[in-house]
């Protein structure tokens, strides 16, 4: 996928499956809005193929917002079920349910307008899986979000998948990231690992030593600082020390610090 | 590591290593407490993180630290006295909304805050170089751009570097990582303990609960109250969740539901806060699922602590 001369996005392949949630993860520049508008529908690619559902079965959530701000939160509902011609009884049992799952039954008369971040996410949500697609397209639902909106769109991405659909969110966070049945990492608009977060970890090049103090200068640019001890990167995972078991943040940590060591090797920029 | 101790006397330039102290504080917008008689004190080389939902009470909090809005009760003291323009020089403040001017290069926009900031003190643009943690590559990089063009995690890296430039004593960071990648995060909060060890005080809040960790104190907000104050550990506790691994996750999660039991999706497991084995057991009836119990997360905590009820 290009942008003009830009490569948004090199090759990359995913599949999401129903009844399943996928997560598409990676930093600021990465890629992800431009997969998923890809398979929202809302870009044709550059090269290469994507298959998905016919537009009327996919609901897609942009990552700015996907609301009518001067309509209230059940006329943004109202709105939304007329366009997909949903049944009206069937529209006002679905919007009950999924506003009452959302913690958003009392904001029914609000204007979307006048929500906070969190309440107008969760509402984009809402509107978006109210006809039932197939695919379930949320463009970083949670960005920005705090921790109890966070629990609310994950009980909506949750039924939305428990129901049957296939559902793809891209997240900053890598926990959400590890509630996932698959996981697409995204860097700099390529794949850095793909799988389930088990898989991405096993397959994470290498070992990780932790330290309490402040690492050597050869091992600096392949440390970082968590939870208030350092890591350290060792590509051949053969150096000596107390070994760290990786999760998903560090095997993620681990890629992207791989790409700016080769990147700043050949002296890129 | 800095300890808290006691208030010393009032008017001393640091009480007793205290930098920052609210006692008893408070404020209301006419019917509504925002805060509602909270204690918190920041001493120098404490890195403390605030956590809470939105509306519990944070910015509210920080406003009022940085003299912003008055306390309609309580005391709030910075650095000894009352919140005052001479205060607020020896505080770094990063916004939300990261407080930069779009229409600057990053240089100029490091060059104006210190100058709002470090009277007397040298200004990046000027003679003496800014030590390396203050001048990040990108701002050399993105030399002739202005900052409304940069990618959003460059000009976060350029507000970080404003509002440390000027060494301050105390930091107060609203949500520094937001929408951040892990290995970006990391080299910020490598520069937010590196102030810390230096002896500067941080404030800090975060949405991402992982991070919570990377403080020495938590202290969590919920309707305008501190519901919990330790550490990540002392706070999470040896609480515990029951996790469902379920044939079909779907199906457990309709008879989680219909129990009234609130389940998260963590995988192809659910994970049951606030429910016992036996009430998760019989919720599920004869569905094929295997049961057990975890350590609860400091997230799972975190609900616990700060959601009424019923919800």
């Amino acid at each position: 996928m290009r942008h003009g001369r830009r490569l948004a996005l090199d090759q990359v392949t995913f599949q999401a499956r129903p009844g399943q949630v996928s997560a598409v993860v990676g930093g600021d520049g990465a890629g992800r809005s431009t997969l998923l508008r890809c398979l929202g529908g809302a870009l044709a690619p550059s090269s290469g193929t994507v298959r998905r559902p016919e537009q009327r079965d996919i609901g897609y959530l942009p990552a700015s917002s996907g609301t009518y701000p001067d309509l209230t939160v059940a006329e943004n509902l109202a709105f939304r079920a007329a366009a997909y011609r949903l049944p009206a009884a069937v529209a006002a049992e679905r919007s009950g349910a999924f506003l009452a799952r959302a913690g958003l039954t009392a904001a029914r008369d609000r204007l979307a307008g006048r929500l906070s971040g969190g309440m107008r996410q969760k509402l984009g949500v809402v509107a978006a899986m109210l006809t039932s697609p197939a695919l379930l397209v949320l463009d970083e639902p949670t960005t920005g979000v705090d921790p109890v909106s966070r629990a609310d769109l994950w009980s909506l991405i949750a039924r939305a998948a428990a129901d049957g659909a296939a559902v793809v969110v891209a997240t900053s966070y890598l926990d959400e990231a590890e509630r996932a049945a698959h996981v697409l990492v995204l860097d700099a608009g390529t794949q850095l690992a793909v799988g389930t977060p088990d898989q991405i970890v096993a397959a994470m090049p290498g070992g990780l030593r932790i330290s309490d103090t402040v690492p050597p200068d050869a091992d600096r640019p392949r440390a970082w600082r968590r939870a208030g001890r350092w890591r350290i990167w060792d590509p051949g995972g053969t150096a000596d020390g107390e070994r760290a078991q990786p999760d998903l943040q560090d095997a993620v940590t681990v890629g992207i610090l791989g790409r700016e060591l080769a990147a700043a090797g050949v002296g890129e920029r | 590591m800095a300890s808290r101790t006691g208030m010393a006397g009032a008017g001393d330039r640091v009480m007793g290593g205290v930098l920052a102290e609210c006692v008893a504080v408070s404020r209301r917008f006419g019917g509504f407490t925002a805060v509602d008689g909270v204690d918190l004190t920041i001493g120098p080389g404490e890195v403390v993180g605030l956590l809470g939902a939105n509306g519990a009470g944070k910015t509210t909090l920080i406003r009022m630290l940085l003299g912003l809005l008055p306390a309609s009760a309580g005391q709030v003291r910075l650095f000894g006295g009352p919140p005052s323009r001479q205060a607020r020089r020896r505080l770094g403040y990063m916004p939300q909304g990261l407080g930069l001017y779009d229409d600057l290069t990053p240089a100029e926009n490091l060059a104006f805050t210190a100058a709002v900031f470090g009277a007397g003190r040298p200004a990046a643009a000027g003679a003496e170089a800014p030590p390396p943690e203050v001048a990040p590559p990108a701002a050399v990089r993105y030399g002739r751009e202005l900052v409304g063009d940069l990618p959003l995690g460059v000009q976060r890296r350029v507000a970080f570097a404003a509002a440390l430039q000027h060494h301050p004593d105390l930091l107060i960071l609203d949500e520094p990582t937001s929408g951040v990648d892990p290995l970006a995060r990391a080299r910020l909060w490598e520069t937010i303990a590196a102030a810390a060890e230096a002896g500067a005080g941080v404030l800090v809040t975060t949405h991402y609960l992982d991070e919570a960790e990377e403080c020495g104190r938590l202290v969590i907000m919920a309707d305008g109250r501190v519901v919990a104050e330790g550490s990540a550990a002392e706070i999470t506790g040896g609480r515990r969740v029951c996790v469902v691994e379920a044939d079909s996750w779907a199906a457990a999660l309709d008879a989680l539901e219909a129990a009234g039991l609130p389940a998260a999706l963590a995988g192809r497991t659910l994970r049951v806060p606030g429910a016992s084995l036996a009430e998760v057991r019989r919720a599920l009836g004869s569905l094929p699922a295997r049961v057990s119990e975890a350590a609860a997360t400091l997230e799972e905590r975190f609900f616990e602590l700060t959601l009424p009820a019923g919800r």
